[in-house]
């Protein structure tokens, strides 16, 4: 069996097309926004509202109505939520977003509890990637499109907020549009990567990308290149390996990517560990 | 200043902030004419923030005004003729952003949605840098420059933006003598355009050099006038909560004193 057949095995099945399809899409849009989140601040933030966009979805399930609504709603109520227990008593932020996003999120396992199809709905905790449909696959590119669209179109001024919220102000832009415009894709995009690694884990793809390209550039442009160029092959390789291992493939997906992350931080040229190690530096010093 | 005097710059009318208990900003009122250079002095926590703030209307007054350019903050942010100098604390240094994207960001509220930039404003960004001599760094990341080359950078952010008005938060703070001179030539120049210049700091010896006039600010407006006057000890003792004859400079208790007086 040569490499080649090992590659094109899985590809005989329509399963594995449309989770390796999905997969990439989903580290796309979401390394693509996740490159944002680093540089705001907005981990924690970024894995409070992927959390708390659990029970949205469930209640969206019930109702019929589409996931990514209920996410937005729940998303944007537990922004809200956070804010205002920060900002009406002596909790300080981190506290408050611990308890806000443990809270609905515990609520959501309640509602999957209580919602007689329950077997479907756990896969939205743990991902379900091998039993995407064709319908999912739609729903997922058309968030994800969505989501692309506006991040590219209104990429300069994401960052700008991200850089500089003050001089955003100042030249009259509305941080707060900007903020809660993040804040929206951020739920939008939770949706597209609940298929694919499930609730938990949906945060790796949301910051580990961004972190890594961040390692790597000086460019934010180059950012936006790098990481989902590098997400979309972590997850390839993590379907891929999911499938040879037959094991959990949400959790290979980001397992491959905190690798990859490793080894960016050690071995990356400018920013890496070992780069900056004294004897390394000297080195380079003599050289230069 | 003689009645002939056109509309102030900035025009702060008996504003007062607090955060929850605590008065940043205490009933100040103050009056800046343009073309001028204005070292806002005090200590930290004196409320010269806050005031920078108050005047970008990023903090909404508890009560009284602020007007730029005979208009409200709003108006002026729409027209662009703010620009801001944030002090290096607020900057993530190791942002992927370079020299050239900085001074750029001076020119987004001038174009279009997705602020794709247009020739002149490559144009304005060019000139920009030529002025603040930053042309040679324009493609480093932000914070591979000095620190007197990072607030110039940012400086030069406000002249891409054709800002009138230019507030500099603490542009001395981590500057060596050669750089800071630099910038006060830099700030001179501008004011010299018809630009309006308030630089807060609590860094006193550049501040005869730079500034036309001097506003000594602790929660209230303690002095507004000339800068030699401004450096006075009594005066001096009185924004930094020192004082020499050891009176008490509490602000409650002196305003109590006054009122009682």
């Amino acid at each position: 069996m040569t490499v080649l057949d090992l590659l094109l095995e899985p590809l005989q099945f329509d399963f594995m097309v449309r989770a390796l399809a999905t997969t990439v899409i989903a580290a796309i849009v979401c390394a693509l926004l996740s490159c944002w989140l680093v540089l705001v601040g907005w981990s924690l933030m970024g894995d409070a509202v992927s959390h708390a966009v659990l029970p949205g979805v469930v209640i969206a399930y019930v109702l019929g109505a589409p996931f990514a609504l209920g996410a937005l709603v729940f998303g944007f109520l537990a922004v809200a939520l956070i804010g205002a227990i920060r900002g009406t008593s002596r909790i300080k932020e981190d506290a408050a977003i611990g308890i806000v996003f443990t809270t609905l999120f515990a609520l959501g396992l309640v509602l999957i509890s209580v919602t007689p199809s329950h077997t479907d709905l756990n896969h939205i905790i743990f991902g379900n990637i091998l039993g995407v449909s064709d319908a999912d696959l739609v729903q997922i590119a058309v968030l994800a499109a969505v989501a692309f669209v506006i991040l590219v179109l209104k990429r300069r001024d994401l960052t700008l907020y991200a850089f500089d919220p003050l001089h955003t102000h100042a030249i009259g832009l509305s941080p707060r549009f900007l903020g809660a415009l993040l804040l929206g894709l951020l739920a939008l995009t939770a949706v597209v990567a609940l298929q694919v690694v499930g609730v938990i884990l949906v945060v790796a793809m949301l910051i580990i990308p961004g972190a890594t390209a961040h390692l790597l550039t000086d460019r934010f442009g180059r950012m936006l290149v790098i990481a989902p160029v590098l997400s979309a092959a972590c997850s390839v390789v993590g379907i891929y390996l999911s499938y040879w291992l037959d094991a959990a493939s949400g959790g290979l997906v980001v397992l491959v990517q905190g690798a990859a992350f490793l080894l960016v931080y050690l071995f990356s040229p400018r920013h890496g560990l070992i780069g900056r190690l004294p004897w390394a530096r000297r080195r380079t010093a003599v050289a230069s | 200043m003689s009645p002939a005097d056109p509309t102030p710059a900035i025009e702060v009318a008996d504003v007062v902030v607090r955060y929850g208990e605590v008065v940043a900003l205490d009933g100040v009122s103050l009056s800046i004419a343009p073309g001028r250079v204005t070292g806002l002095v005090g200590m930290n926590g004196s409320g010269k923030s806050t005031l920078f703030k108050a005047i970008m209307g990023m903090v909404r007054p508890d009560r009284g005004h602020v007007l730029i350019d005979g208009a409200a903050p709003a108006a002026a942010r729409r027209r662009g003729i703010v620009g801001y100098v944030p002090q290096s604390e607020d900057v993530d240094w190791t942002f992927p952003v370079s020299v050239r994207d900085v001074v750029m960001m001076g020119r987004y509220g001038r174009q279009g949605l997705t602020r794709r930039a247009r020739p002149a404003d490559h144009a304005a960004v060019a000139d920009a840098l030529d002025r603040v001599e930053l042309t040679g760094y324009a493609e480093r990341q932000i914070g591979q420059l000095s620190g007197g080359q990072r607030k110039r950078a940012f400086v030069a952010r406000g002249i891409a933006q054709d800002a009138r008005i230019l507030l500099l938060d603490e542009p001395f703070a981590g500057v060596d003598k050669r750089s800071e001179a630099t910038i006060v030539r830099l700030l001179r120049e501008l004011a010299d355009d018809g630009r309006t210049v308030l630089v807060s700091t609590h860094d006193l010896h550049a501040l005869p050099r730079l500034a036309d006039e001097a506003v000594l600010l602790l929660h209230r407006i303690l002095f507004h006038g000339d800068v030699s006057e401004a450096l006075r000890p009594d005066h001096l003792a009185r924004a930094f909560g020192l004082d020499v004859l050891d009176r008490d400079l509490d602000p409650e208790l002196d305003r109590d004193r006054e009122a009682s007086a």
